[in-house]
C-alpha cells in the first residue's frame, strides 16, 4: 500500500506541474497578459496573440506526450505496470 | 465538369466508402457494439476521436468564428484544444482502468447508488441531445444545399444515412468509418488553406503564413488585415476581445471543461486495450485535432482579407475603389441566392460599401463620403469555409473536397453522439437498473432501437427546430461541464466524496447552469446577438450565458464537496476501489468485464 501512495503522489506532482503549464499558456499568457505579451512579435503578430490562437494549443500536444512519457516510467518504477 | 457533377462524385465517393466500411465491420457483440471489442491502436484510435470530435462547429463555424471575431475567437481554438490535457491527466487512464462501458456505469459505481447512475444518465442525454440536434441541422442544410433539394429531403436523406451505419455498425463500424471521415475532411480542410496561403503569403504552411509578409514583401499579413479592417470602422483584428477578458476566461474554462465532459469523447477511453494507450489516445487524438486547429486561424484571417480586399478593391474614400454590384464575382452571386449573403444599395450609386456604420467615430468619415450605411447586409459568417475556395478562386474539385469535407465532419460526430445515447439507454436504464438480466442480443436490439429513436428524435428537432441555433452547442458544452466532468474527476481524486455529495453536485450543477441559460434564451436564440452584448449589463459579471457552464461546475465541486463532509462518508469497499483504480496494474481488457 505504501507503494502506491508513493506512485500516487509522484503521480499527483507530475499532474500539477503540468495543469500549471497548462493553465498559464492558455489562461495567463493567452488572455490575462495577452496585451504586455503582444509588444514583442514573432513574426507578423504579438506573442499574446501567438499563444492565444497557435502556441498554446503546441504546448498543449507537448503536455500530453511528456505525461504519457513520464508516467511509463512512474508505472515501471512502482512496478504497477501492466502486463 | 461543372462544379454540381464534381459534388457528386466527391460526396457520393465518400459515402460509399464509409457505408461500405460499416458493412464490413458490423458489430456481432455487446462489447463490439458499445467499445469496438480490443485492439484499436492509439494512433487509429486517436484519429477516431479527432474526426468524432470534429463536427460541422469545428469545420464550418470556427474559422468564419475567427475571420469576425479575431482576438476573440481564441476562446474556441484554447477551450476546445485544452480540454484534452484535462481528459488526459485526470480521466482517461482512470476510466480505462475502471474498465466497464459507459460513464453513467461509472458514476452508479463509484458512488454505489443507482440514484447517482440515473442522474448521470439524465445529464449525458440532455448534453448529447442538444448536441446532435445542431448536428441533424447542420446536415440537413449542407445535404440539402448540395442535392439541390429542399430542407426536409436533404435532413431525411441525411438521417437515413446516419442510421445506416451507426446502427449497423455500432462503435466498431463507427470507428472505421471515422478514422476514413477524418482523413476525408482534414484533406478538405488543410489544402485549400494551403493554396490561399501561397497566394497571399508566398508561404505554403497556413501555420506560418499568418506570421509571414504579404507575398509582394510589402508588410507583414496581420499588419495589413488589422489596417484594412480598422480603415472601415471594424475592430481591429489581433486585439478585439469577445464580451469582455473574464467573459473570455470564464468562456475558455467552460469549453475546455466541457470538452472533457462530453460523453461521446470520453466513451473512446474505453476502447482501447490498455490503460498506456488511453494516455497515448488523448494525446495522438490531439494531434489531429491540432492540425486542422492550428489552420483555422490562418482560413478565418485570410478569408477575411480577402472578402474585405474583393469589396474595397482600392484606396478608402475613392469613389471608384468600391466594387461595381454589377461586376460582382460568381460565388457572390452563389451565395446572394442562399440567401445568406445579402447587398442593399442605400446610396443608389451601384457600389458596394462594406464598412461598420455602427461605428460613430467613422460615421462622419462615411457621411462625407456619400455613404448611407453598410451595404452588405448580411453576410453570415458559417458561409465562410465553403465559400473560401470560392473567393480564392480555387479549381471546383477543391470547392468539391471541401463540401464532402463538412458533411464527413457533422456525420461523424452525430453517429458518436447517437452511440453514447443508445448505450446510455439500453446499458444504462434497461440492464443496469430496470431488467438486470437482459440477454445479450436483446440489450443489442435495444441499444438499436434507442440509436434509431434518439435519431427520429433529432430528425424532428432538425424539421422544426425550436429556435436554437447558436445556442445549441454552446448549452450542451455547459451541460457537461457542470454535471459530467466535476462526478468524474471527484470519483477519481477525492476518495471522501459520497453518493449524497455527488447527486447533489450534479444537480445543483446542472440546475445553475440551465437556469442561467434560460433566464437569458431572449438573447440566446435570437442569432448573433450573443456576442454583440446587447444584454451583457443583466450578465453575472459580465459572463455570457454561453460561458457559464464553469460556474456550474465550480458549484458543483463546492456542493458535492460540502455535502460529503456532513454525511456518512462513501463505505470501505468504495475506498479501495478508488485506490485500485488509481493504479494500471491489473486492467482487463475492455471487453472482457
Amino acid at each position: 500500500m505504501n507503494n502506491n501512495s508513493g506512485y500516487w503522489k509522484e503521480n499527483l506532482r507530475l499532474v500539477s506541474i503540468l495543469l500549471a503549464i497548462w493553465f498559464t499558456v492558455s489562461f495567463l499568457f493567452g488572455i490575462i497578459l495577452v496585451e504586455p505579451l503582444n509588444t514583442i512579435r514573432i513574426g507578423g503578430v504579438g506573442l499574446g496573440f501567438w499563444f492565444a490562437q497557435q502556441g498554446s494549443i503546441y504546448t498543449f500536444l507537448v503536455l500530453i506526450f511528456v505525461y504519457t512519457k513520464k508516467m511509463n516510467t512512474l508505472d515501471r518504477k512502482y512496478n504497477v505496470h501492466e502486463d | 465538369m461543372d462544379l454540381q457533377t464534381v459534388t457528386y462524385m466527391f460526396v457520393g465517393a465518400t459515402f460509399a466508402l464509409y457505408i461500405g466500411i460499416a458493412f464490413w465491420a458490423r458489430a456481432s457483440t455487446t462489447g463490439e457494439f458499445y467499445v469496438a471489442g480490443k485492439g484499436i491502436h492509439p494512433v487509429a484510435n486517436g484519429m477516431a476521436t479527432a474526426a468524432d470530435w470534429m463536427s460541422a462547429a469545428s469545420f464550418i463555424s470556427m474559422a468564419g468564428l475567427i475571420a469576425f471575431n479575431g482576438y476573440g475567437a481564441s476562446v474556441f481554438l484554447m477551450g476546445w484544444t485544452g480540454g484534452y490535457v484535462l481528459l488526459a491527466l485526470l480521466l482517461a487512464p482512470y476510466l480505462r482502468k475502471f474498465g466497464k462501458f459507459t460513464v453513467p456505469e461509472f458514476i452508479g459505481e463509484r458512488y454505489y447508488s443507482r440514484t447517482a447512475r440515473v442522474v448521470a444518465v439524465i445529464c449525458l442525454i440532455l448534453a448529447s441531445i442538444t448536441y446532435v440536434i445542431g448536428q441533424m441541422k447542420g446536415i440537413g442544410v449542407a445535404f440539402s444545399r448540395f442535392l439541390e433539394t429542399d430542407y426536409d429531403t436533404g435532413l431525411y436523406i441525411g438521417m437515413g444515412i446516419v442510421f445506416i451505419y451507426s446502427v449497423m455498425g455500432g462503435m466498431k463500424g463507427i470507428t472505421y468509418t471515422q478514422i476514413a471521415q477524418y482523413c476525408v475532411l482534414i484533406f478538405a480542410y488543410t489544402v485549400p488553406a494551403v493554396f490561399i496561403s501561397l497566394n497571399i503569403t508566398g508561404n505554403p504552411v497556413p501555420q506560418l503564413g499568418i506570421l509571414s509578409t504579404m507575398a509582394d514583401g510589402s508588410t507583414y499579413m496581420m499588419d495589413k488585415l488589422n489596417l484594412v479592417v480598422s480603415e472601415l470602422g471594424f475592430n481591429e483584428y489581433t486585439t478585439q476581445v469577445m464580451g469582455s477578458k473574464l467573459n473570455m476566461f470564464a468562456y475558455t474554462l467552460t469549453l475546455m471543461i466541457g470538452t472533457a465532459g462530453l460523453p461521446h469523447v470520453i466513451i473512446r477511453f474505453f476502447t482501447v486495450p490498455k490503460v498506456k494507450d488511453a494516455r497515448a489516445t488523448a494525446g495522438w487524438a490531439l494531434v489531429f485535432i491540432a492540425i486542422l486547429y492550428t489552420t483555422a486561424p490562418a482560413v478565418g484571417s485570410m478569408a477575411r482579407l480577402n472578402l474585405m480586399n474583393t469589396i474595397q478593391t482600392g484606396p478608402v474614400g475613392e469613389v471608384t475603389a468600391n466594387l461595381e454590384y454589377d461586376k460582382r464575382p460568381q460565388w457572390f452571386k452563389n451565395w446572394e441566392s442562399t440567401g445568406l449573403l445579402k447587398f442593399e444599395d442605400k446610396n443608389g450609386d451601384g457600389r458596394i460599401q462594406y464598412y461598420n456604420d455602427k461605428n460613430m467615430d467613422f460615421a462622419e468619415k462615411a457621411d462625407s463620403y456619400g455613404w448611407k450605411g453598410n451595404e452588405m447586409v448580411k453576410v453570415d459568417r458559417d458561409i465562410m469555409v465553403l465559400a473560401n475556395p470560392e473567393i480564392a478562386n480555387l479549381p471546383n474539385w477543391v470547392i468539391a473536397l471541401v463540401v464532402a469535407g463538412g458533411l464527413a465532419a457533422a456525420l461523424s460526430t452525430a453517429a458518436g453522439l447517437l452511440l453514447a445515447i443508445a448505450s446510455s439507454i439500453s446499458h444504462d436504464l434497461l440492464k443496469g437498473i430496470f431488467k438486470p438480466n437482459i440477454s445479450e442480443r436483446d440489450e443489442l436490439m435495444a441499444g438499436r432501437i434507442a440509436m434509431a429513436g434518439a435519431i427520429a428524435l433529432a430528425g424532428y428537432f432538425g424539421l422544426h427546430p425550436p429556435d436554437f441555433a447558436a445556442g445549441t452547442v454552446a448549452i450542451a458544452f455547459g451541460l457537461a461541464a457542470s454535471s459530467i466532468f466535476p462526478a468524474l474527476m471527484m470519483g477519481i481524486f477525492n476518495k471522501k466524496v459520497n453518493r449524497t455529495g455527488a447527486v447533489a453536485g450534479m444537480i445543483t450543477g446542472i440546475s445553475i447552469t440551465m437556469l442561467y441559460v434560460f433566464q437569458h434564451k431572449g438573447i440566446m436564440f435570437i442569432p448573433g446577438t450573443s456576442f454583440l452584448g446587447g444584454m451583457s449589463p443583466n450578465w453575472f459579471f459580465g459572463i455570457s450565458p454561453n460561458a457559464f457552464g464553469c460556474i456550474g461546475a465550480l458549484a458543483n465541486f463546492a456542493v458535492a464537496i460540502g455535502v460529503s463532509k456532513v454525511t456518512a462518508p462513501p463505505p470501505e469497499h468504495i475506498q479501495h476501489l478508488v485506490e485500485d483504480i488509481r493504479i494500471p496494474a491489473g486492467a482487463k481488457t475492455a471487453a472482457e468485464h
